[in-house]
């Protein structure tokens, strides 16, 4: 599609150049060819920086304010020094080693199914006028920068299950080595031209790439760390749910670069996926609380901001292929049964996943995921053909083989790399620590009343 | 004289401070305390986490009276305050030995 515009564009130019008078021809054909061979997009451009921005808000300070107001007072400042950490940190290490390795193609290319290639490491060949085949109307600096947003939030969203317990230092190790060796080499499996992508694996904006994949990693960090001191015991409740109220409205504001800008172009499929994402999210933050509602007798705030993150997570691997009435589906699906899996199956199974990140995300980027295969629709976007919508039942199955690849590989890579800190460094703070509060021991800082 | 300790809900004080005023109590002490007692607490739930919060935010008014004074006053709080719900708090009162107005120096009566 992104071809056929150029061309469209191309033949525009021919059509000005000939209007011109037969003196000028040769300098119109010449500049003619010339805009020809610059293929960018400044309508692209300029959306897909704004939508890199507008991702980046999600992590700080969304990410950061939704997780901190859930936190009890003493960690909410280490809390938010997670975001922040793993927005800086992974910056640099994209830089240096992450997109090469998830969005150039490997010269080898049984390798390239699984991992990208070495040659931009510190990003030295992306010159001015560099632009990517993964993204052919704008400037390769701008993907490479929109894609980075993306890197930057799937480690961070993990936090959400190593609330109150884990040391900085730990965090940080635990950031870059994750993004190495489990974010890069699954964004290019799906994305980067690696075999889930050419298996026909549908996920728009990162189902299973960026929130099955945080979520995994973040069952696995629970049930390594352990649980919090006090749990059933102590009063855990949320120190400030204003704070989680504006992060997770952030969250959903910033949520349209993330799904409308994975168009990486400003065009029909950006609308559509910009539409679908806001209809599912309000689906599913109704269908959390009259869940809710009826079972616990009070529509909670947290309940309401929860369905409405559950709803975000499921539509990003279905925008851009599905209508709105899939949309809709999507969405109550997403807020009941990411109500069940946060408050019930926790509960029955007893992981101390401490703010639902993989309850939320896990769950909500599988069953996304899943449902993308079901309701993806020809007619939206050619690339996806689904099974409801279309009678391409076989979608479902490449769908499974892209939850189960991600579930498995992240599940057992996270293993290793917290079991190998674990032994270098230790993961966890001590009980005095923990019972003391992260803020005042790791940071040297609280938050004060006065 | 007396010291009369109340435990009132805490949007009852307006009401319990302007009848005082009209019977002439001078001044009073107000202090944000937390505390049950038949009413025992309540329940908060987050996520399905039920969290059991045993003391309930209630404010604590210190009075202190001339002898006289005191069945007025009892009357005029117990009055104000009362909602006939459970949790409306109690009244203490405690006899007073001393009071001394630290500016000028006066004692007892004249300090109150």
């Amino acid at each position: 599609m992104r071809m056929q515009s150029l061309k469209k564009a191309g033949l525009k130019k021919a059509a000005l150049a000939s209007l011109a008078g037969l003196g000028t021809l040769a300098l119109t054909a010449g500049s003619a060819f010339a805009a020809a061979k610059d293929p960018l997009n400044s309508g692209d451009t300029a959306w897909m920086i704004t939508s890199s921005a507008l991702v980046l808000m999600m992590t700080i300070p969304g990410l950061g304010l939704f997780y901190g107001g859930m936190v009890r007072k003493k960690n909410v400042l280490a809390t938010l020094a997670q975001s922040f950490g793993a927005t800086a940190l992974i910056t640099v290490l994209w830089m240096i080693i992450g997109y090469s390795i998830a969005f150039t193609a490997n010269p080898n290319a049984g390798t390239n199914q699984f991992v990208g290639g070495f040659s931009y490491l510190f990003l030295t060949p992306m010159g001015l006028n560099a632009v990517t085949s993964l993204a052919g109307t704008i400037p390769e600096s701008v993907y490479m920068f929109f894609q980075m947003t993306f890197a930057i939030i799937t480690p961070a969203l993990i936090a959400g299950a190593l609330a109150d317990r884990m040391k900085f230092s730990a965090f940080l190790w635990f950031m870059g080595l994750w993004l190495i060796f489990v974010y890069c080499p699954i964004a290019h499996w799906v994305w980067g031209g690696g075999w889930l992508g050419t298996l026909g694996a549908l996920d728009y904006a990162g189902g299973s790439v960026v929130h099955l994949n945080a979520g995994t990693a973040a069952l696995v960090t629970c049930l390594v760390l352990g649980k919090r001191i006090g749990l059933g015991t102590e009063n855990m409740s949320p120190h400030n749910l204003v704070l989680s109220v504006i992060g997770a409205s952030l969250l959903w504001v910033g949520w349209f670069g993330f799904n409308a800008g994975s168009a990486v172009t400003a065009g029909y499929n950006a609308g559509m996926a910009a539409a679908a994402t806001q209809i599912a999210t309000a689906a599913a933050a109704l269908a959390w609380m009259f869940a809710e509602w009826i079972i616990a007798k009070k529509p909670s705030v947290l309940g309401m901001i929860s369905g409405a993150v559950a709803g975000l997570v499921a539509i990003t691997p279905a925008s851009g292929f599905v209508d709105p009435v899939g949309a809709l589906i999507i969405g109550i699906a997403a807020g009941v049964v990411c109500y069940i899996s946060a408050v019930w199956v926790k509960k029955a199974i007893g992981y101390d996943d401490s703010l639902d990140a993989w309850g939320v995300h896990g769950v909500g980027g599988a069953l996304g995921a899943m449902l993308t295969g079901a309701f993806a629709k020809n007619a939206i976007n050619s690339a996806g053909k689904g099974w409801l919508t279309d009678g391409n039942g076989h979608q479902m199955l490449i769908q499974f083989y892209d939850v189960a690849a991600v579930f498995v590989y992240c599940g057992i890579v996270t293993f290793i790399i917290l079991k190998v800190i674990d032994i270098i460094i230790g993961l966890r703070v001590s009980p005095e620590v923990e019972v003391e509060g992260l803020d005042i021991n790791l940071h040297g800082e609280s938050v004060h009343d006065h | 004289m007396k010291l009369i300790t109340a435990i009132i809900k805490p949007f009852k004080l307006d009401e319990v401070r302007e009848s005082l005023s009209a019977l002439g109590v001078q001044g009073m002490t107000v202090t944000e305390v937390k505390g049950y007692g038949r009413q025992k607490g309540h329940t908060e739930i987050y996520r399905g986490a039920e969290y059991a919060v045993s003391f309930l935010p209630k404010l604590k008014i210190e009075v202190a009276v001339k002898g006289e004074m005191l069945d007025a006053v009892i009357e005029a709080i117990t009055s104000k305050a009362k909602t006939g719900q459970i949790g409306d708090g109690k009244i203490f009162v405690t006899p007073l030995e001393q009071v001394v107005r630290i500016r000028t120096g006066e004692t007892d009566g004249d300090a109150l």
